[in-house]
């Protein structure tokens, strides 16, 4: 995104940090649930408290995941690494300091691929990815004079993952979101639901004159907690720092608060007043040391990321750029793609699945886990068209019963009748009736009025009660008229 | 029959085998002892109803023919182990009615092997301290000499104490930089920090966890080896504890020194140090030359810096340790305007003196600007200390030194109160070992000429604590020293 300011151009440039919630049993340092949702206070154990003597012990499960995670984002895997301190005090942090990862996180640079919409792809690069835990909930609106703390999260597993600032406009850093909860998804490290914040962003945006080769002062953005959200706070605060400039300010480093309800950022802290969070190395775990097998172990139980399973239905099931970026998306979607295509046309399946299949979705509000329709279903209802056993218009009607009934369309299809007719001789006799009830119009199609075409067809296909093929109509009319 | 709180635990295990007394007898006298000698302030709290219980309990092993290792045997545990149920303070103000519902693993270990509550132990607040002065609860008076009110060492100087005048048969304490090997040798006990990792930190209040470690202060060096046999073992609480077999360490003492070779690290004898401990290092030497070890002069010479560098790192890990005591979830708590005002009134009021001067030292050496001049530089040193002792035991198989520079001080006295670096001068001989993760045990050599403990020091490699304890046994045999009565 190029700004058009009074004195001339600007540049955008933004970089992402994102924090996503490992999907773990347990905390990372801790054998309390790390399941959403409990009551308040109920998956919490002494270590999490912060309680007197207890010591951090670190969740195998978690440090998996995060090297899952590294190599979705085609990432280098530190096979040495260290935990960290970070300290600061805050009701929600019962120890005092959050265990995190400083100087030797545990996954390097990597890279992203984005879809953008005009058909491009961009690459962004990863600057690392750590393990850390999560802080506890403050609560501050159930008493006008108290906070309340729910210390359920307290201690759940995160991986922040940074991005270098490659993104040069809200869309791509919108691409890139959906792209990274896409690759999670498919990996089963993380949920990816921005709105529970499981997945949480923050942004560092500045802006400077096209071809200033340097970077100016950055403000970081808290927050953003959707892909709208960091959408427009990019746009928003883009638009204030070329303001700020052009009206002959100056940008300061600073952090500042995304505001959803008016779309704006507003001022939090500058950078002299920012904790000084005295890193240092965690005493009470060692160095994380992987060896090679257990990273080859993981990489060899990789799940097919999208990227790879879009080129792959593009290759082999036919699809066009576009649809397998969209099916590609979302894990559960590929998969119910896949096997709805088994052994049928792949773009007229994805035809359906992103017509009336969404669309069915939307208006009933499922989630494709709990469609009515089955993979195998669809797959069929396709499969009866391409046969000529049903029109592509009764197959409308089929589909809307198979979307209330969860039934078998070639089971509806037999039950209701509604087999076309593709008999010739049945046909014929409809048409000659036709032809024969109405001289007047057969009169004026022969004289040239070929749009009534369409009233020759709609009146055979009225009388077959829809049955009829069409290609058969067609042909018959041709030679009848 | 004498006094059966005067007995090491090895003649009370006899004893209480061949029913010459029971476990509930034994509890009484110390549950007396404990009574009579309540003026050295040697215990912070007395737990008698659960030690007569778990007497009872022993009893019952013994009459059954199922008593394990440490049965029936009355400790005091340091109060900064969390024992479950039982008020836990680290003699803190912050703390003072702390009730953990969790038991630290070295005292489970211990109740598990028999071992009986008799209450928790005094100590310097949080372990800072060469004294027991800096406990909310007052000092403890060392027992020998009761007249003159002497320290009796810390930060374990509870233990020291209690063990010195018989009100408990042996204790728990915990060493960062000294607590366990310098009370040892101001009461005239014997005390053995273990190799860093050997027993859990679990449920320990933690005061600098690279540097911390859990072990037994006792009336001999066989009590010792038997105490540390039942602490030490592997956690998986504990990602720092190490997965290692635990020798019977006992059976080490006894074994001949022969062919031995003893270093005798230069840097420990500085000009100026107390004559009499001279001599009886000196003495120490010649015993074990006399019983066939070979004496070699080694080389430590990054020990100058051993203390300053204790003295950044330790500080550093405190100003964290420390940060959960906030007034948020348990322990003291004095209201304010704002969070922010909480804190600092909760904390102003609920640390005492050393502690804060400790958690304000750490909190500069970590900040930002300053970090690499004290903290990373301090990490460097740490390292150089440790490689230090890597290349004189080479050369040799156990370090001989003396444990600390002067016997045991007034309390009160004014040159430590008013420049805290000669308080933390205590711990010049000892601060090295824990910086490079050693075990090293204190044990009494003999009396000043005016009557107090004096102790050596003997430090072994990483995990071979069977040496130090052969060494000590030998030592022991030698040296007499008469245990007070």
């Amino acid at each position: 995104m190029i700004l058009e300011g009074k004195t001339g151009k600007w540049e955008v440039i933004c970089g992402l940090e994102i924090h996503c919630q490992i999907i773990s049993k347990s905390k990372i340092f801790s054998g309390a649930s790390a399941k959403f949702g409990d009551d308040a206070n109920q998956s919490v154990s002494f270590v999490d408290a912060g309680m007197p003597g207890m010591l951090p012990t670190l969740n195998e499960e978690c440090v998996r995941q995060a090297v899952k995670t590294g190599l979705g984002l085609r990432a280098v895997i530190n096979k040495y690494s260290e935990f960290s301190r970070k300290n600061y005090f805050y009701a929600d942090l019962p120890q005092g300091y959050q265990i995190t990862q400083f100087v030797h996180p545990i996954v390097g640079e990597g890279v992203v691929t984005i879809d953008l919409d005009d058909g491009s792809t961009k690459d962004i690069r990863i600057e690392r990815l750590h393990i850390e835990q999560d802080a506890a909930k403050s609560i501050h609106d159930m008493s006008p004079t108290k906070s309340f703390i729910d210390l359920n999260r307290c201690g759940v597993g995160l991986m922040e993952i940074v991005t270098k600032p490659d993104f040069r406009s809200p869309e791509e850093a919108g691409a890139f979101l959906k792209k990274l909860r896409s690759i999670v998804r498919y990996l089963g490290t993380c949920d990816g639901n921005m709105n529970e914040g499981s997945m949480r962003c923050d942004a560092s945006i500045s802006v400077r004159p096209l071809g200033e080769d340097e970077l100016r002062p950055r403000a970081e953005i808290k927050n953003v907690n959707s892909v709208k959200f960091a959408m427009q706070a990019i746009e928003y605060e883009a638009k204030r720092q070329v303001e700020v400039y052009e009206n002959g300010g100056e940008i300061e480093q600073e952090t500042r608060q995304f505001d959803a309800t008016t779309g704006t950022t507003k001022f939090m802290r500058k950078k002299e007043f920012a904790n000084d969070y005295r890193y240092f190395p965690e005493p009470d775990l060692p160095p994380l040391v992987l060896s090679d097998e257990f990273i080859e172990e993981i990489r060899r139980n990789l799940p097919e990321l999208p990227d790879a399973k879009k080129v792959r239905f593009m290759e082999t099931m036919g699809l066009t750029k576009y649809d397998a970026s969209i099916i590609c998306e979302n894990k559960e979607v590929a998969e119910f793609f896949e096997q709805a295509a088994a052994g049928h046309d792949g773009k007229k399946v994805a035809n359906w699945l992103m017509g009336d299949f969404f669309a069915m979705l939307n208006r009933k509000n499922l989630t494709i886990e709990n469609s009515p329709v089955s993979a195998e279903n669809l797959g069929k209802l396709v499969e009866l068209v391409e046969n000529n056993v049903i029109s592509g218009k009764t197959a409308k009607d089929v589909f809307e019963i198979m979307a209330e009934s969860g039934e078998n369309p070639e089971k509806i299809v037999e039950e209701k009748g509604l087999k076309q007719v593709t008999d010739t001789g049945a046909i014929e006799a409809i048409v000659d009736k036709v032809i024969a009830s109405s001289p007047d119009n057969v009169a004026a199609y022969r004289n040239g009025k070929v749009a009534l075409r369409g009233w020759f067809v709609g009146q055979v296909m009225k009388e077959s009660q829809g049955k009829a093929n069409p290609q058969v109509v067609n042909e018959l009319l041709n030679r009848k008229l | 029959m004498t006094d059966i709180t005067k007995l090491t635990i090895a003649e009370t295990l006899g004893g209480l085998k061949n029913k010459q007394f029971s476990a509930t007898d034994l509890t009484k006298a110390y549950l007396k002892s404990m009574e009579d000698n309540r003026d050295l302030n040697a215990y912070v709290l007395e737990t008698p109803e659960v030690a007569l219980a778990q007497a009872a309990q022993s009893d019952a092993h013994y009459a059954a023919g199922t008593a394990r290792d440490l049965e029936g045997i009355p400790l005091g545990i340091k109060d900064l182990f969390c024992t479950k149920n039982i008020r836990t303070t680290a003699c803190s103000h912050i703390l003072d009615n702390f009730v953990p519902q969790y038991e630290s693993t070295v005292t489970a270990n211990l109740f598990n092997a028999g071992a009986i509550c008799l209450g928790k132990l005094n100590l310097d607040e949080f372990a800072m301290g060469s004294s027991t002065e800096n406990s909310f609860f007052g000092s403890t008076i060392n027992p020998w000499q009761y007249e003159r009110k002497l320290v009796p060492g810390g930060s374990s100087g509870g233990s020291s104490a209690a063990v010195a005048a018989n009100m408990c048969a042996a204790a728990t304490a915990t060493d960062t930089g000294g607590s366990i090997r310098q009370p040892a040798a101001f009461c005239g006990v014997t005390g053995i920090k273990p190799t860093y990792g050997r027993c859990s930190r679990y449920g320990v209040i933690a005061f600098a966890s690279s540097l911390d470690q859990p072990g037994p202060i006792a009336k001999d060096v066989r009590d010792c080896a038997i105490l540390l046999k039942s602490m030490a073992g592997h956690d998986v609480k504990d990602a720092t504890s190490v997965d290692m077999k635990v020798p019977d360490f006992a059976a080490v003492i006894g074994q001949s020194v022969r062919g031995m070779k003893i270093g005798i690290p230069a840097e420990y004898r500085p000009q100026g140090l107390n004559e009499e401990m001279v001599g009886y290092w000196d003495k120490g030497i010649e015993m074990l030359r006399q019983a066939g070890a070979e004496i070699v002069d080694i080389y430590l010479p990054h020990t100058k810096y051993a203390l300053p560098t204790y003295y950044i790192i330790a500080p550093a890990e405190v100003s964290s340790n420390l940060a959960r005591y906030d007034g948020v979830r348990y322990g003291l708590r004095v209201d304010g305007k704002s969070l922010d005002d909480m804190y600092i009134n909760t904390r102003s009021a609920g640390f005492g003196k050393e502690v804060k001067r400790r958690i304000m030292i750490g909190t500069y050496v970590l900040s930002a600007g300053y970090y690499d001049a004290y903290y990373r530089k301090a990490q460097k040193i740490r390292r150089l200390i440790r490689n230090d002792f890597i290349e004189a035991f080479k050369l040799c198989d156990v370090i001989l030194t003396p444990t600390t520079p002067t016997t045991a001080f007034p309390i009160g006295d004014k040159s430590m109160s008013e420049n805290p670096i000669n308080m933390w001068l205590n711990d010049v001989f000892t601060v090295s070992v824990n910086l490079a993760g050693l075990p090293a045990m204190s044990l009494p050599i003999g009396l000043s000429a005016d009557g107090l403990p004096l102790g050596l020091q003997l430090i072994g490699r990483a995990f071979d604590e069977e040496t130090i304890f052969k060494t000590a046994a030998v030592l022991e045999k030698e040296a007499k020293f008469e245990r007070l009565k």
